[in-house]
This record gives structure tokens, C-alpha cells and sequence, in this order.
């Protein structure tokens, strides 16, 4: 059957001045309509480097990633990403950010009017309705990140990318906005990717969580199902047996990465001779 | 009763304290520190400027006798703005004789052609220190222009293709150093060559002084335009790629206000170095305006000249410095960035 969303054996080589540098290789994974996976993996693994070849901003050097059967070649509003500092444009107001892009996606199909209240219907499902007409200087890193989701989500993407959304924030603004965002996501039901590397987030959100080999050359090391009851409450999971064997389950697979970084001498090809993984790949 | 008494302290505390604060001369210092430093330093360094001054200069003989101060440079600036009054009254006198004769002829009924001839007639008077502050104001602005008329697409250009850049670099190296007085003889040449008109509508001179501007009102821009291009975050790109925009609106909505801090820092140091360039062109080549005046001032070598010139080295700073104002507030105008500091 095929799934749909499919990254296909995908690796990715850049050229630098001491050589190829492998960043990731042989990325398999098959994300079904309505799922969220969370990406964790030690900073510099190469998480955001497979966020953006499924946004298509960065081309992957082997295999693919296939959306609905079709290959991904270029970005595109189907696949809307949600940028860790918010790149909201700071001379336009909240709503104009949000209509930009409306305008963009909906500028042939939607009357002046319905692409105005969608806008701001968009805007209130991330309570930020009453701030249209600020500009993002003038507000929050908290609500830059929700009018960067709003303008995501007002794109109707097929999958929605969060890359490290919350992790410029303070913790009691991140439990506010995970909290949204979940609210969001059971109304929705949206096929949703987040690279993070904030385990009580990746359990509290995921479906499934896949975790990074460290890089060169990382890959898929584990993937943990998140069979958890909708809707989470932090609270009540906070005392929960399962939530917490899923968190201690990333919280050792993150150390022992740690502790033991794959071998890998840095002569450029040299990753080939690595030891293989002990840890299964896919789940 | 025992609740009056707290609210009566709580209420007299902070006015005895500040009282205390007052007498301690932090009350006086914390009003005065934004008058000494907005107004009182300023004038404090304009007037020690002016002692210096009048008291070098008594100390200087020059060929047109004793270098003038500050009093004798103010009488001359008077002296200047009479004349230009006079002028003023003058050319109304003319015009109000002619339109007499004019009025005369018609009651004559005297044929169409010599009625004309009348209305031709213009006023042809000595141009006075304000008329060449006009006529240096309007070169300037026009190079000026033209000049960023063609640096900033340029510029753009620059900044969006590493290619168009790297085939341009080389060219904005070597003319960007170039002084406006060897481009001077160049413009004025090929201006007599290329501009052929029996009754040129805007005078030959005007248009060299205006290019002469232009060619070095070029450079700063177009190369802060390509810094201000290429530097725009990375995200934002991103941001344009995902939604697809077009590259018109990719560069409306988001390359042009995104560089336009930068634009503006080129576009001021264009401005500056043009109302430089100006007047050094005037000088050189007799074209009408301030260079003029001053040029004309050293020949003349009378008596008062050095203190005119004085005058015209003042008004040019003045409207130099005004100039830039302009720029920082139309900047301040189009900018988005209200926040960022300007000076």
C-alpha cells in the first residue's frame, strides 16, 4: 500500500573544502494522512537538513520523497513550514503576514471577502485575533510563533513542518503553545512533521516519534509509537506508567548516542567502514 | 483615625523623598541633563566656534585685507539678501514697463508680430547668491535623481545574480574613485557634442553640472542597493519559496523592503558626496551656482569677497546638512524599522 507521505531512502552529500561531507544517508520513512512524528536527535544530526528536502527547499542527493505518489522537487504551500525564528516579515502587520499568504494559495479560487475572513478565522484558531494590525517587532516571540503557525495552517498544507518551533521560547511560553498547538491538532487532524529536541514535547505531541542517529552520515536509529490517549493532558501524564517508559525510552536513546557518537574517522568516505548500528532501524 | 495616618504616610513619603532627591541637586541635574545636552552643549560649542574664529582671523592679513569674523561675515550675508531684494524689485519694475508698452502697442493696434516680440522679452539680470542657491539646489536634485533612477535596479540586479555582480564589480571599482573634476571636461565635451540645439530649452551647462552629478551619485548606491539585496535573511527567502511568489512579488514584497535600510544608507551617502561634487563642478567649469558665486567671488577680489565667500562656505554647509535631514526623514518615512537609531 502506499503511504502518504514516503521519504525514500534519502541521503544528502554537500561538497565543503575538506571534502564530501555525508550528512544524511538511507532516511526510510512512511508518515500516514492525519499522523504526527516528531524528529529528535542531538543538535547538528542533520534533523532540519530533512525537514527542509521534504519542504523541497534543499534537493536530496539520493532516493526521494514522494507526497500522495507524487515526487517533491520544488517548495511548494502543500508542504508549509513553520521556521524556528518565525521569518514573519517584519513591515507587514500580523494580518498582512497571514494574507500574504492567503493571497498567494487562495488568490484565484477565493473571493476578496472569503480570503479576508479566513485570514482572520486562522488567526483566532491561535488567539491572536486581537493583534492584527501589530507589527512583529511589536509583539512576543510566544505570538510571532503562533502568526507563523496561523500562516502555515492558512495555507490548507497537506503536511504541516515544524522546524524547532518553540525552541527560541521560555519553557512556560513552550507548555502554552504546545498545549495550542494540540488543541489545534485534534480539531485539524493535520499530517504534521516537528523536529524538536525537547523529549516531554516530542511525547506529549507524537504519534510517533523517530529518533536521529548523532551525524555524519545519521540516520533513522529508532522509532518509538506514542500510544497515548487523545486528548494528552500534561498533567495527568505527568503521573502516567506509559508516558513515562515512552520518555525514559528517548531520554536512553538520546544518552546513549551521547556517550557513544557512532565511530567515525573524518576522512571524507571513511563513514562507510563505520560500525553498524546495534539499534534496529524503522519501526 | 489610625487609617488616615497610614495613608498619610504612604502618600507624604514619596513627596519628602523626592524633596530630599531635590535638594541633594539630583531633582535639578535629571531636568536639566536633556536641556544641556540638546540645547545648552551646542550652543556652548557654536559660540566658543565663534570667539576662536573672530579671534584668529583679527590675527590674519591676507591681499584683500584683514580675514573677516563673524560680524563682518553677517553684515555680507545682509548685504547679499538686500540685493537679491532689489534684484527682486527690479525684475517687477521690467516686467510691469513692459506689460505697459505691451498694454500701449495693443491701443495702438500695431501688428501681431511686434506684440509678440514684446512678450518674448525677458528679464535679464546679474543672477544674485539666492538665485544660484536655486539653480545649485535644482542640479543637484536632478543628477541626484537621475542617479537613482539607474543605481538602484542596478543595484538590485547586483544583489539578486552573484553572476551580474561579478561582471559589474570590476566597473564600479575603478569609477567609483574617481574625482567629479576628471570626469568634468569629459561630460562638458561630449554635452556640446551630443546636445546640438539652436534654442536649447535647458541650458548646456545645467545638463553637464546635473550628469557630472549623477556619475558620482552612482556608486554608493548601487553598491549599498546589492548589500542590502543580498543580505536579505535567509528565512525570509524560504518563506517566498514555500508560497511560490513570483519573482515581481518576490521582489516587492519582500527583497525591496527588506534592503530598504540599506538603499536609504546609499542613497544619503549619494546625496552627500553630490552636493560635494556640485559645487567643486560649478567652480571649474562656470556653470551657474554656488561654485559660481564663489569662483566669481575670488576673482573679483574686492574688499568684501572674502566675507562673501564666507558666506557661500557656510550656505553650503547649511544646506548640506539640511539636505541629509531630508533624506533621514523621508528614511524614517519608508523605512519599517522605526526602532532602528539614525543619525
Amino acid at each position: 500500500m502506499q503511504s502518504f507521505l514516503k521519504i525514500d531512502h534519502i541521503g544528502i552529500s554537500f561538497d565543503t573544502p575538506k571534502g564530501k561531507l555525508e550528512v544524511l544517508r538511507d532516511i526510510k520513512l512512511d508518515i500516514a494522512e492525519g499522523e504526527f512524528v516528531s524528529l529528535i536527535g542531538h543538535s547538528g544530526c542533520g534533523k532540519s537538513t530533512v525537514l527542509n528536502i521534504v519542504a523541497g527547499l534543499l534537493r536530496a542527493s539520493t532516493g526521494g520523497v514522494l507526497l500522495e505518489a507524487r515526487e517533491v522537487t520544488e517548495p511548494g504551500p502543500d508542504r508549509a513550514v513553520v521556521f524556528q525564528h518565525h521569518s514573519l516579515l517584519p513591515w507587514l502587520s500580523v494580518y498582512d503576514n497571514v494574507r500574504l499568504a492567503v493571497d498567494q494559495v487562495f488568490g484565484k479560487t477565493r473571493t476578496r471577502r472569503e480570503r479576508d475572513e479566513w485570514t482572520r478565522h486562522n488567526l483566532t484558531l491561535v488567539h491572536m485575533d486581537h493583534a492584527l494590525e501589530r507589527r512583529p517587532g511589536e509583539i512576543s516571540g510566544g505570538m510571532k510563533q503562533r502568526v507563523g503557525i496561523a500562516r502555515a495552517l492558512a495555507m490548507e498544507p497537506k503536511v504541516l513542518l515544524l522546524d524547532e518551533p518553540f525552541g527560541a521560547l521560555d519553557s512556560l511560553t513552550r507548555t502554552h503553545m504546545q498545549d495550542s498547538l494540540m488543541e489545534i491538532q485534534a480539531r485539524l487532524n493535520n499530517t504534521v512533521i516537528m523536529i524538536t529536541h525537547d523529549v516531554d514535547e516530542a511525547v506529549l505531541l507524537s504519534d510517533r516519534i523517530v529518533m536521529m542517529t548523532n551525524g555524519p552520515a545519521a540516520t533513522v536509529g529508532q522509532v518509538l509509537a506514542v500510544d497515548l490517549l487523545r486528548p494528552r493532558d500534561r498533567l495527568a501524564l505527568a503521573e502516567d506508567a506509559a508516558y513515562n517508559h515512552y520518555r525514559a525510552e528517548v531520554v536512553k536513546f538520546l544518552h546513549e548516542r551521547h556517550d557513544k557518537p557512532r565511530l567515525v574517522s573524518h576522512k571524507p568516505n571513511a563513514g562507510q567502514d563505520a560500525a553498524p548500528l546495534p539499534l534496529a532501524a524503522n519501526g | 483615625m489610625a487609617a488616615t495616618d497610614i495613608t498619610s504616610k504612604t502618600f507624604t513619603l514619596p513627596r519628602l523623598a523626592r524633596s530630599l532627591d531635590w535638594l541633594a541637586g539630583d531633582g535639578m541635574t535629571r531636568v536639566a541633563g536633556g536641556l544641556t545636552t540638546s540645547l545648552l552643549l551646542p550652543l556652548l560649542g557654536i559660540g566658543l566656534f565663534l570667539l576662536l574664529w573672530s579671534a584668529g582671523a583679527a590675527q590674519v592679513q591676507t591681499s584683500l585685507g584683514q580675514l573677516p569674523g563673524p560680524a563682518q561675515v553677517w553684515a555680507q550675508g545682509q548685504s547679499l539678501w538686500d540685493e537679491h531684494q532689489m534684484a527682486r524689485e527690479r525684475e517687477a519694475a521690467f516686467y510691469e514697463r513692459l506689460d505697459k508698452r505691451l498694454q500701449a502697442s495693443i491701443a495702438a493696434g500695431e501688428p501681431e508680430e511686434k506684440l509678440a516680440r514684446i512678450r518674448n522679452r525677458q528679464y535679464t539680470g546679474y543672477p544674485t547668491f539666492v538665485d544660484q542657491i536655486w539653480t545649485s539646489l535644482i542640479t543637484v536634485g536632478t543628477g541626484f535623481l537621475l542617479a537613482s533612477i539607474i543605481a538602484i535596479p542596478i543595484g538590485i540586479v547586483c544583489g539578486m545574480s552573484a553572476g551580474f555582480y561579478a561582471g559589474m564589480n570590476p566597473i564600479i571599482q575603478v569609477f567609483k574613485p574617481v574625482s567629479p573634476l576628471a570626469w568634468l571636461p569629459l561630460v562638458t565635451i561630449i554635452v556640446s557634442a551630443v546636445y546640438v540645439s539652436d534654442d536649447p530649452a535647458i541650458s548646456k551647462s545645467f545638463i553637464t553640472s546635473a550628469i557630472t552629478v549623477t556619475l558620482c551619485c552612482l556608486w554608493p548606491t548601487i553598491i549599498n542597493t546589492t548589500v542590502g539585496v543580498a543580505t536579505v535573511d535567509k528565512d525570509l527567502m524560504n518563506v517566498s519559496r514555500v508560497l511560490r511568489l513570483g519573482w515581481l512579488k518576490q521582489t516587492l514584497k519582500i527583497i525591496l523592503p527588506s534592503a530598504m535600510p540599506m538603499i536609504f544608507t546609499g542613497l544619503r551617502l549619494s546625496l552627500g558626496i553630490g552636493w560635494m561634487v556640485l559645487i567643486a563642478a560649478e567652480m571649474l567649469a562656470q556653470n551657474p551656482g554656488l561654485g559660481k558665486f564663489v569662483w566669481d567671488e575670488f576673482q573679483n577680489g574686492s574688499s568684501n569677497s572674502l566675507a562673501r565667500i564666507m558666506v557661500a562656505v557656510l550656505v553650503i554647509g547649511v544646506i548640506g546638512f539640511l539636505l541629509d535631514r531630508a533624506m533621514l526623514m523621508l528614511q524614517r518615512r519608508f523605512s519599517w524599522d522605526k526602532d532602528a537609531i539614525l543619525r
